[in-house]
């Protein structure tokens, strides 16, 4: 009876990635955290603290445009874990295993899922700068690198609350586990303000923040036009993060299936 | 083709830690059929599914699924059939039809398929009225029927269904019911697992009853039914002092034993003492006997498992 072929590993990863993104679209929680919440940050940020800053909304909006940036894609990627975890604990993935399909491929949909609600989010952080008169002094190449580096780093960062949705068994849980991370990381770093303004010791933790890291990286492309240490650096952490979680992530999803 | 063999389980055993969940079963399931397991809770119904769709492995023994082994060859056995949980996994913030094309997809359907196949499904389930609304605004009965729907999109040869009607209002049983003998009529061999009774007597072809892990009997449900002994006379008197008077009447018209507990008293009707019940009852009035229930009974499951694992365990 059974007439149809046999779905290829591409093809089912690409509708478990429809899935996801499905999922998000109908899922007003998801949805914020991806579209709603980098415009908001942006009209908040740039009108509240760009006259106190930076003298004006357009003179913040340069500096503002990258730290939003990070911080909406870093978000969008620490909600990969919660929506792991309610998919495991659904019982959907128990059976997706009944599935003709490769063990790995509902893991793999939920990655691709994820870079695609990155780009979305990074495109829409851009996007809602621009429209309140944020103009770019790059070429479209480098705003894409840039683009492409933000969504690497939040890529990779994704397979740390993978492991975290993985790891912990109550999804709430890892919901708000992730948002505090997210804070902390993002406000304790450059996205929205100078560091000269913090008192000394809180300097020093900023300027080790990865977050800040990233963020001045992509600030001095986005000012100079050319790639730069700082950002190979990123990629750089980007791998390493990548090379530890991806294979602990890997061995704690087989071990569970 | 008749006697082909669809599931072919050998030998079964599952332990987990000292709990022995399945031991030492076989049996086999021909196509097309309706094959149901049925036993109480934690009987070891569900293990023995995760066994058979390879979610789980056995310890000892071999389960062929169309021929091909569930450990060895566990990606081709997936191709061959479809299970339904006991509750029903379904992405609830999409809508039924996002649902069936994915799962349709999923099952190896190209786009135009996947697509074809969820509308026939929509309408042989009747959901296409709620086909684009979220699924969490679905009732317990409409999710079941999606649920189903849902397994059914690969046209699979076998279907597991694990308790496809526990937790359901009568209605709706019967329209599962209705929907599990057609699935048939087309073809495919479908194993069910249930704790009623009436439900693998309305549909399995036939039953392995299960208890503590072990395989008790295996037959035709009408078989099964004569094991226990078919119906009941059961009669409930008001007063105590009426017992042994009611007993004496009983005993004397069938001519067999009555089974007195407090004051209800029970006895196997034998096919052909139905014509007797009224004699009974009239004789009974006639003595002026108060009764608080006069009726007869198919044995409860209850009865058959109480029969049947009497001096086993």
């Amino acid at each position: 009876m059974k007439n149809q072929q046999k779905a290829s590993i591409m093809s089912t990863t690409l509708t478990m990635a429809h899935r996801n993104l499905l999922k998000t679209w109908h899922n007003p929680d998801n949805l914020s955290d991806v579209i709603i919440q980098p415009i908001i940050f942006t009209l908040l940020f740039g009108f509240l603290f760009g006259g106190v800053i930076a003298g004006s909304v357009h003179a913040y909006l340069p500096m503002l445009v990258s730290g939003i940036l990070i911080q909406s894609i870093l978000n969008a990627a620490a909600g990969s874990g919660q929506q792991l975890r309610e998919d495991i604990n659904s019982g959907i993935f128990d059976r997706f295993k009944t599935l003709p399909i490769s063990a790995f491929v509902p893991l793999a949909g939920q990655l691709i899922g994820d870079a695609l609600r990155l780009l979305l989010s990074g495109l829409i952080s851009l996007g809602t700068a621009f429209a309140i008169g944020w103009r770019p002094s790059v070429n479209l190449i480098m705003i894409a690198c840039v683009l492409i580096l933000a969504i690497f780093i939040g890529w990779s960062t994704s397979w740390i609350f993978v492991l975290i949705g993985l790891l912990v068994k109550n999804a709430e849980l890892i919901g708000s586990l992730s948002m505090i991370i997210i804070l902390v990381m993002t406000f304790l770093s450059n996205a929205v303000i100078p560091i000269r303004t913090l008192p000394l010791f809180l300097q020093s933790i900023v300027q080790l923040n990865p977050v800040t890291i990233t963020i001045s990286a992509i600030r001095a492309i986005m000012k100079t036009g050319y790639w730069n240490t700082e950002a190979t650096l990123v990629i750089i952490s980007g791998i390493i993060i990548i090379a530890i979680f991806m294979p602990l992530s890997l061995m704690v999803y087989r071990k569970n299936n | 083709m008749e006697n082909e063999v669809a599931i072919s389980v050998k030998n079964i055993s599952k332990k987990f830690g000292q709990h022995v969940a399945v031991n030492d079963i076989s049996f086999d399931v021909k196509k097309g059929e309706i094959f149901g397991l049925l036993g109480p809770n934690g009987a070891g119904k569900s293990t023995l599914i995760n066994m058979m769709t390879t979610l789980m492995q056995p310890d000892q023994g071999e389960i062929m699924i169309n021929g091909l082994n569930t450990i060895s060859q566990s990606r081709q056995v997936r191709s061959q059939f479809s299970v339904t949980g006991q509750s029903a996994t379904i992405d609830r913030e999409l809508s039924a039809r996002e649902n069936l094309f994915l799962f349709g997809r999923l099952n190896g359907l190209n786009r135009d398929s996947a697509h074809q196949r969820s509308e026939e499904l929509l309408v042989d389930f009747d959901l296409v009225q709620s086909a684009d609304h979220s699924v969490s605004t679905f009732s317990g009965g409409m999710l079941r029927r999606l649920d189903l729907a849902i397994s059914l999109i690969g046209n699979p040869s076998i279907l597991f269904l694990d308790e496809p009607t526990t937790g359901l209002d009568p209605r709706t049983r019967t329209q599962m019911w209705v929907a599990i003998q057609k699935l048939v009529k087309n073809g495919t061999t479908v194993l069910l697992t249930t704790q009623y009774l009436e439900e693998a007597d309305q549909l399995a072809d036939r039953i392995a009853l299960i208890d503590h892990g072990r395989l008790i009997a295996e037959d035709k449900p009408s078989e099964l039914k004569k094991l226990v002994g078919g119906l009941q006379l059961k009669v409930t008197v008001e007063q105590n002092e009426s017992v042994i008077p009611t007993q004496s009447i009983i005993e004397k018209v069938l001519g067999k034993t009555v089974n007195v507990e407090n004051r209800n008293l029970t006895v196997i009707l034998d096919n052909n003492a139905f014509n007797k019940v009224s004699e009974i009852l009239d004789k009974i009035l006639a003595s002026k006997i108060m009764l608080s229930s006069f009726k007869i009974d198919a044995p409860s499951l209850d009865e058959v498992f109480l029969s049947m694992t009497v001096g086993k365990n």
